[in-house]
């Protein structure tokens, strides 16, 4: 917690400015911040409330919930839905493949990113700006969803673990931020000590480089694997195999596709119905599972996150 | 630093040196090697950054420029067998077939309403947000309240979709129960083709205003304290500050978000739509995303796929084009030069 508090402090600058004039607020500014205050409160509840029903409504009883007695706080209290999701097998499988690609994908994104982003932001690196320019027109132009997905196919890439981390593997805008990175905080100055040393290039990247850039590569990494966590395309057009599917896919089927996993061995009516209606509450669990890793990290990651961006928007 | 390494080094630099510190003065200024020179003595000197490149290069023309250069198969009519630069050239036939096709404009249009709709609700609602934050003095609310909007960003689409599906549902969602409070019988809001536009844009800025504000807030705080003291100290009110100290200053970054919106205008996301589609909302819902994966991929239908895909992106760089120039114009603010 303390460290988002921290994060946002930077943004409040010019509200600790008015502080000082505090007693000379006069009438119609008092109300205009009573009216700012209103609006601020609506925003977080029409933010929260979507999210409060879906926790309160995956930790309620499956009457409950298919009857629609659950708004905002858990209606006959049960972890039923949990204990049916984590012992689901399809479920199971999507969430270790979606840790295997986002802890691989991430490796590979981060080392190729500083592959390319070290030497761009080198100066005696000879034709940095063509290589930036091919990069950025990557940005603004793609071949399409077909001839992509016939160099997937050449590469042999189609239904293996490979389709999800390698041709999604460097984003243009992760090699800005940390090309822009690399250049505003290593001065050419330490290169030429190292060189004196009898450093060469690799040496210093890995010696000196990489230590002093670790905020850097903590910001794209976690972009890397929250970005990766949260994929769902590239496996529904590259993976054929249920065994290779993450989680998003197997949420998909779940929540939207309404297929339910396991067998249904209800054998009368009252078991079907019951478990019917535990089919509905896991729907809410699932999401409450899924998004747990990503939304645990996040308070750490939004500062770093919103510099990343300003330092790719604002020198990029 | 002695001037013999400022020498070295501007050597190999292939753009001018940055104004040379006064020491350096007193060496004769070398004509300037040829830029093969300077590539070949970069390369020779720094050939272990040159080895780095390679991989993520290698990725680059492969994942990125082949697909260019395979996007031909929109003038051919592809077979697998002989690959695309091997298949038979039917020129514009598949461009013809496309834009003859009834759907086509139903295309367009869902597309373009979509778009501009998402650009229109999301672009002000940040801005908005934003300025009430930085109103605001008690330090913890306005954390809370940053914090919150701000999660939603982070949580998957298909998890976003599926919580839309839910809340909305007519017999299970919370919407349905309060608009039933008022008398209103329960409406199927998925089923519906009328409301698909509004569930996509305002699911969209549910998820994304708290993100955007954040980029406002950083933009607010870069403003000068100088205007606002000097504003109140003229007599300035709360609300004639905002207009005339804070809009002025984050309207390059206001200026740039849009053009980026406006620029993404036709490559509106296909996950959203896919995801909230179904066979009931399909009139509205369909876009040229969606479309394209169903003739590729469903259909097999490669050439047809990718000339309505390129179709698109061309659209889209067009598109992007025109916008930076025209805000160039307008407010001297724009992606690029």
């Amino acid at each position: 917690m303390s460290v988002t508090l921290q994060g946002f402090r930077r943004t409040g600058k010019s509200s600790e400015g008015s502080k000082r004039t505090a007693i000379e607020e006069t009438r119609t500014d008092k109300i205009f911040l009573t009216g700012v205050r209103i609006m601020l409160w609506l925003a977080l509840i029409v933010v929260s409330v979507p999210i409060i029903y879906i926790v309160a409504n995956s930790f309620s009883s499956a009457s409950a919930v298919s009857a629609g007695r659950v708004l905002l706080w858990p209606v006959e209290p049960s972890i039923k839905a949990y204990q049916q999701a984590f012992s689901d097998p399809l479920i199971m499988k999507g969430y270790l493949n979606s840790f295997i690609y986002a802890i691989g994908g991430t490796l590979i994104s981060v080392t190729l990113t500083i592959a390319i982003a070290y030497p761009l932001s080198r100066r005696t690196f000879y034709g940095r700006n063509v290589i930036m320019s091919l990069l950025i027109f990557t940005m603004l132009f793609s071949g399409g969803l077909i001839p992509t997905y016939l160099v997937v196919q050449d590469m042999g890439l189609l239904n293996t673990r490979w389709a999800m981390v390698i041709p999604s593997a460097i984003g243009v805008w992760q090699v800005i931020i940390a090309r822009t990175f690399f250049r505003s905080t290593i001065p050419d100055e330490l290169y030429e000590a190292a060189t004196i040393d009898g450093a060469g290039d690799l040496r210093f990247l890995w010696s000196i480089v990489l230590p002093l850039s670790k905020p850097v590569i903590a910001v794209i990494a976690l972009m890397y694997a929250i970005f990766q966590w949260n994929s769902y395309f590239d496996a529904l057009i590259y993976l054929k195999d249920p065994g290779l599917y993450p989680l998003q896919i197997v949420l998909r089927n779940v929540l939207i596709l309404n297929t339910l996993t396991g067998s249904t061995t209800a054998n009368n009516l009252a078991q079907q119905l019951e478990q019917q209606q535990l089919a509905n509450v896991l729907k809410y669990a699932l999401i409450v599972i899924s998004s747990l890793p990503v939304l645990v990290i996040y308070p750490f990651v939004a500062r770093h996150f919103t510099k990343g961006v300003m330092v790719g928007a604002v020198k990029g | 630093m002695s001037a013999t390494y400022e020498v070295r080094d501007s050597e190999s630099s292939a753009a001018p040196p940055t104004p040379a510190p006064a020491k350096v003065v007193t060496r004769t200024p070398l004509p300037r090697p040829s830029q093969w020179t300077q590539a070949r003595r970069s390369l020779r000197r720094h050939w272990q950054l040159y080895l780095l490149v390679i991989v993520p290069l290698a990725y680059f023309v492969i994942f990125k420029y082949i697909p260019i250069s395979n996007a031909v198969i929109a003038f051919k009519n592809y077979s697998p067998i002989k690959g695309p630069w091997g298949s038979d050239w039917v020129g514009l036939k598949n461009f013809e077939l496309f834009f003859q096709n009834p759907v086509f404009w139903t295309l367009v249009k869902n597309t373009f309403i979509l778009a501009a709709y998402t650009v229109l609700a999301s672009f002000p609602i940040p801005i908005i947000l934003a300025i009430a934050l930085n109103e605001i003095r008690n330090g913890r609310f306005k954390k809370l309240v940053q914090l919150v909007t701000y999660a939603p960003y982070f949580i998957s689409t298909v998890v976003v979709v599926s919580m839309t599906i839910l809340v909305l549902s007519p017999r299970l969602g919370f919407v349905n129960d309060a608009i039933g409070l008022f008398g209103v019988p329960a409406v199927d809001f998925l089923g519906n083709p009328d409301y698909f536009r509004h569930i996509y844009v305002w699911s969209d800025v549910w998820q994304t205003t708290g993100y955007s504000a954040v980029i406002y807030l950083a933009a607010l705080a870069g403003i000068d304290p100088a205007l606002h003291e000097s504003a109140r100290i003229d007599g300035a009110s709360r609300l004639q500050r905002i207009r005339n100290v804070d809009l002025p200053g984050i309207m390059p970054t206001a200026v740039i978000i849009l053009i980026l919106g406006v620029g993404n205008i036709m490559s509106i996301g296909f996950e959203k739509a896919f995801l909230l589609q179904n066979p009931l909302n399909q009139s509205h819902a369909e876009i040229i995303a969606t479309y394209v994966y169903k003739t590729g991929l469903l259909n097999a239908d490669f050439s047809m796929a990718t000339a309505i895909g390129l179709f698109n992106s061309v659209v889209n760089l067009v598109l992007l084009v025109v916008v930076n120039f025209v805000a160039k114009r307008i407010t001297g603010n724009g992606l690029w030069s």
